[in-house]
């Protein structure tokens, strides 16, 4: 068989620890990490859906859960995180179109993102737990 | 301009690549994330206006129409979501070839999974037994 050429030492391009940490960047990131913990996240639905369906025995855990300080805490960085993925994705909708680009208007998408996602879950929060009694 | 691509007219009609798959995957992952905007919004709403409430609330209230519809939708919608949205993550992360195909069956047979679940939850939550 022929002998293989040495290989040849190519330039790679730059990856993610080269690049000046900015605000855009670690929003873009951010929208990564939140994808990969909702698909985990998403268990707990399945658990909680299950359960209700199996009956009451299997449900009490589910209600045990969900009174605990922990538990409000998953649910509620749950919720957020699903909101911040959703304006995330907005975002993203949007420069599908083209626009956006410009560097003060994705420095504005980003806080956009980051404020809106936090006012939308205190607003979900506030229609479920109060105005719907989730909460009482 | 002039085109400088490679590909025969035929080939840029068809719009498929190299891939023989062409922009499904994209397109869907925007299909998803725009018919999830109202959905997720949904869910939220119904799952927290459900934590303090007892079984026999839960299952009448998630057994209702409306709200069974909704989180049928969702669930639909947000595991094929899911699956398109790690399957890039894998891809960009997991470069050996073993473990990326391993990973990207698991992926697929798990989103599966929990979609047949939650599905299977909500309809017996919805005609009882």
């Amino acid at each position: 068989m022929a002998e293989r050429p040495a290989r040849v030492e190519r330039p790679l391009s730059p990856h993610l620890q080269i690049y000046r940490l900015t605000f855009t960047f670690l929003m873009s990131g951010f929208h990564r990490v939140t994808g990969i913990v909702l698909y985990l996240g998403f268990l707990l639905v399945a658990w909680w859906l299950l359960a209700a369906a199996s009956g009451p025995n299997a449900y009490t855990w589910v209600q045990w859960f969900m009174s605990t300080w922990i538990g409000r805490l998953v649910l509620l960085g749950f919720s957020w995180g699903l909101i911040h993925h959703s304006l995330g994705g907005v975002r993203h909708l949007i420069w599908d179109t083209g626009r956006g680009f410009a560097p003060h208007e994705r420095e504005w998408l980003a806080r956009a993102t980051l404020i809106g996602s936090i006012s939308l879950t205190l607003l979900v929060w506030m229609i479920g737990g109060f105005v719907m009694g989730g909460l009482r | 301009m002039k085109s400088t691509s490679i590909r025969t007219p035929l080939g840029k009609v068809r719009g498929l690549g190299s891939a023989k798959s062409g922009t499904e995957h994209w397109w869907e992952m925007r299909l998803t994330s725009i018919a999830l905007l109202p959905l997720t919004l949904a869910a939220i709403v119904i799952v927290i206006s459900l934590i303090g409430r007892n079984h026999a609330a839960v299952v009448q209230i998630l057994g209702s129409p409306l709200v069974a519809i909704t989180m049928l939708l969702f669930v639909w919608t947000v595991t094929l979501h899911m699956r398109l949205g790690l399957q890039s993550v894998i891809e960009d992360y997991v470069h050996g070839k073993a473990m990326k195909t391993a990973l990207l069956i698991a992926n697929t047979f798990l989103t599966i999974v929990l979609w047949l679940a939650c599905t299977y939850a909500i309809l017996k939550l919805s005609f009882g037994v």
